[in-house]
């Protein structure tokens, strides 16, 4: 089965975390990454799909499959309409956490993958876009 | 109500990981434990992660977790049988599982436990003091 060029999936209970962790898999598998990169991309994205979840009340995820000259990439972006961060720097820091966490989710995700970009505005939501290069 | 399977071995409590947890399903796990180490006063746990694919911040503070309350209850835990793409996330996702034992495989994580139930259980005495 060809990886999807574009699939939205969403993140409503604890068990769409794990969906979402199997279907990240599967895809990166047809593009062809290796267990490493397949490893690191599913473990950002369970971060984040946890995030959403915990923090922005559940939302969903877009995966794309994405190309640049002869390289080919999988870009995941959560969106939910949460609280927002209030400062997305100190958001990102290691041992930063408003749940029960080891506070690694935003931060520990950054480094798991090529591409981080997020976008946060208090009483909108939040919108965390990674990608991972073959 | 889905539960991962604790079994009994003697002195020992195993349990393999052969799913993927979803949270509730981990905090159970390490609840579980606990309450089988007091009511079996167990001296050793043996956690086989083999199966395992993805050890994320939460799971990999689970883990954690279990290690510290096992050792307050007087048990010691080894996690066996990491995959090398497992611990190599896990170290740039910046989780050291500091305090956690762990083995290759589960040969060597029972025999981590035989020695040290041994030497807590004869202390005079130097069974198994191979590899040390």
């Amino acid at each position: 089965m060809a990886a999807a060029e574009r699939e939205v999936m969403t993140i409503r209970v604890e068990t769409d975390v794990v969906v979402v962790r199997q279907r990240v898999r599967a895809v990166m598998v047809d593009l062809g990454f290796g267990v490493v990169d397949q490893t690191k991309m599913v473990t950002a994205a369970s971060e984040l799909a946890r995030n959403a979840l915990v923090h922005g009340g559940g939302g969903e995820v877009h995966l794309e499959s994405i190309r640049n000259g002869g390289n080919v990439g999988l870009r995941l972006t959560f969106e939910d309409r949460g609280p927002g961060i209030s400062d997305v720097q100190v958001a990102m820091r290691d041992g930063y956490t408003t749940a029960n966490g080891m506070g690694l989710g935003l931060g520990g995700a950054k480094r798991l993958v090529n591409d981080f970009d997020i976008v946060s505005k208090r009483g909108e939501g939040t919108r965390v876009t990674i990608a991972r290069w073959k | 109500m889905e539960r991962i399977p604790i079994l009994r071995m003697g002195e020992f409590l195993i349990v393999t990981i052969q799913v993927d947890m979803h949270d509730r399903l981990a905090t159970r796990l390490q609840e579980d434990l606990t309450e089988t180490i007091s009511r079996t006063s167990a001296t050793g746990v043996l956690i086989d992660i083999s199966s395992v694919q993805v050890v994320d911040s939460f799971i990999g503070r689970v883990l954690g977790n279990i290690a510290l309350m096992s050792q307050v209850l007087g048990a010691e835990t080894v996690i066996v049988g990491m995959q090398p793409a497992v611990a190599i996330t896990l170290v740039e996702l910046g989780m050291t599982l500091a305090g956690v034992r762990t083995a290759l495989n589960v040969d060597r994580g029972m025999h981590l436990l035989r020695r040290s139930h041994s030497r807590s259980s004869a202390p005079e005495g130097r069974h198994g003091s191979r590899g040390t």
